[in-house]
């Protein structure tokens, strides 16, 4: 077994649920044995950054100080979303870089009671881990079930590759560690120049015609060399593809339907592990294509829940799902 | 403004002698790590790589030449760097190895700063979306694209509806933030962490 400190990131809870599931499925079986950091907070994504400097590097470095506080041997920290995953290895490598700015980052976590001692942690992307720790021999021993004849696209989306300040990747723009990984569930991986081209990120939010455009260029291409799916490494990619294709569809007056699977679930169903085990179902463009292609058994679709009668109340007839005093903080948060 | 514009602007022998860079050495410190801004060489790497450069109205390379004129209020009002989307592309292919993602970070914060965005959509986004992890020490989806939606889309929501019930109904959204156990602890460093930004 080797041992990792873990860090999710909020999406791994919450959209990318389907990642976070499949990866417990398939850590045991490949020995790869997760322990997840107390406590952590956010890390910002890409929009701390833009707004100041000091307390998005503070943020960020607050996990990089609990991960170091509780690592208990092992050095190694894994997060399997490409934001998160680059915005610990950035802080990390800027406070190397720079000590002086090192040394004000720390001084903000002193006032948690926390430091950080740079480069004393390894940042890796989940993939990287898988590729390079784990070995592709170890994959292919707990293959049971092989993707024969399934299509699929290696997207690896930009934040994974690039920068790359510790040098983990084959290449910044066409890297082949998912397209080896996948050869490997045996799989027939599709050869996809925009593999690490960006999905828009938080576009969809900021400036939409930006966002669809990119979202389509991807999902175009995958259809035009008929894909049966897509797959990524990141939560956001994911979302982008997936969440927004129907947005996109509805912009461009297109009819796409293009599955996006994180690679953890392909894995799993190439060990035979249950599809509902690995979230799937969970995407709102389905991928039943590709448990048909290979034969395997749908999960039962979640049935519709029934509509609520309204309960009768005193009062005005508002929804309460939000206890008070979230919603109080909401509110500071929305006015400030 | 023109390339050609720029041009003139900085040959005009009314002009100042001595190049004036203290608008370049100040977005430069305001950096994280060591940013090589002032090493760029107009190549227009960074702008041939840009994916979406065709919605930016200056590209990174006339941006920086730009910050280089001294051009404060041009510079910080273009919308380049909240076009940017963070992929990195031109940092790997740039020959001076400048940090340009977190140049464009850090012309953002000076525009919102010195109130000259074009466009509140964008920085209100990064606001609202911080505004959730001060406050709970995890963003809140639901939170923030209600907030964000209502205000700045509200005729998008019919479209993003089918979406935003598919994520709702597959639990792929939550409908209460989640808030971390040590939030005073978190509240403590980023107060910290602001004082020292403000003295830099």
């Amino acid at each position: 077994m080797s041992d990792y400190i873990l860090y999710p990131g909020c999406s791994m809870e919450t959209g990318a649920r389907a990642y976070y599931d499949s990866l417990k499925a398939i850590s045991k079986p490949i020995g790869l044995n997760l322990k997840e950091i107390d406590d952590w907070n956010c890390c910002g994504a890409t929009e701390y950054f833009g707004i100041s400097k000091t307390p998005a590097y503070a943020l960020i470095a607050r996990n990089l100080a609990l991960a170091s506080e509780q690592s208990n041997g092992t050095r190694s920290v894994v997060a399997p979303c490409s934001a998160c995953y680059l915005n610990l290895a950035k802080a990390d490598y800027y406070m190397r870089e720079q000590p002086k700015f090192g040394r004000s980052i720390n001084e903000a976590l002193a006032a948690g009671k926390l430091s950080y001692t740079p480069g004393s942690l390894e940042i890796h992307h989940l993939l990287d881990v898988i590729i390079y720790d784990i070995g592709l021999d170890v994959v292919e021993k707990n293959v049971v079930r092989p993707l024969k004849g399934l299509r699929v696209v290696p997207y690896l989306g930009c934040m994974v590759p690039r920068p790359d300040y510790d040098h983990r990747w084959s290449d910044h723009e066409f890297p082949v560690e998912l397209d080896m990984l996948l050869k490997t569930l045996g799989a027939e991986v599709v050869d996809y120049p925009l593999k690490t081209e960006c999905c828009g990120g938080h576009m969809t939010q900021i400036s939409p015609p930006t966002a669809f455009e990119m979202i389509r260029r991807l999902i175009a291409l995958a259809d035009e060399r008929e894909a049966d799916v897509m797959t990524t490494v990141c939560p956001m990619c994911q979302l982008n593809i997936d969440g927004y294709q129907g947005e996109m569809n509805h912009f461009f007056g297109t009819n796409y339907h293009m599955p996006i699977l994180f690679f953890t679930q392909l894995m799993g169903l190439a060990f035979g592990i249950e599809p509902k085990e690995l979230g799937f179902g969970l995407e709102l463009v389905s991928a039943r294509n590709v448990l048909d292609a290979i034969g395997v058994q749908a999960p039962p679709e979640t049935p519709p829940a029934p509509p609520k009668r309204p309960r009768k109340q005193e009062g005005l007839p508002m929804p309460s799902p939000l206890i008070k005093p979230q919603v109080e903080a909401l509110k500071k948060v929305v006015t400030k | 403004m023109t390339d050609a514009q720029l041009v003139s602007s900085s040959s005009d022998p009314d002009s100042k002698q001595d190049e004036d860079l203290t608008l370049l050495k100040e977005v430069a410190a305001r950096t994280a790590g060591i940013s090589n801004l002032e090493m760029c060489i107009q190549c227009g790497t960074c702008g041939g790589s840009c994916p979406s450069a065709a919605d930016m109205d200056h590209t990174p390379r006339r941006l920086f030449a730009m910050l280089r004129a001294g051009l404060r209020e041009d510079a910080l009002k273009s919308n380049t760097p909240w076009i940017c989307v963070s992929c990195y592309h031109c940092v790997v292919r740039c020959p001076q190895n400048i940090h340009i993602t977190d140049v464009m970070y850090t012309l953002k914060g000076m525009a919102i700063e010195a109130k000259l965005c074009q466009d509140s959509t964008a920085p209100d986004f990064s606001q609202t979306f911080i505004g959730m992890v001060e406050e709970f020490g995890r963003s809140f989806e639901m939170g923030l694209a209600s907030a964000h939606y209502l205000k700045h889309f509200p005729l998008r929501l019919p479209s993003m509806l089918p979406m935003g019930m598919g994520m709702l109904s597959k639990k792929r959204m939550n409908l209460t933030p989640t808030r971390i156990k040590h939030m005073k602890q978190l509240k403590a460093i980023l107060k910290r962490a602001k004082e020292l930004e403000a003295v830099q």
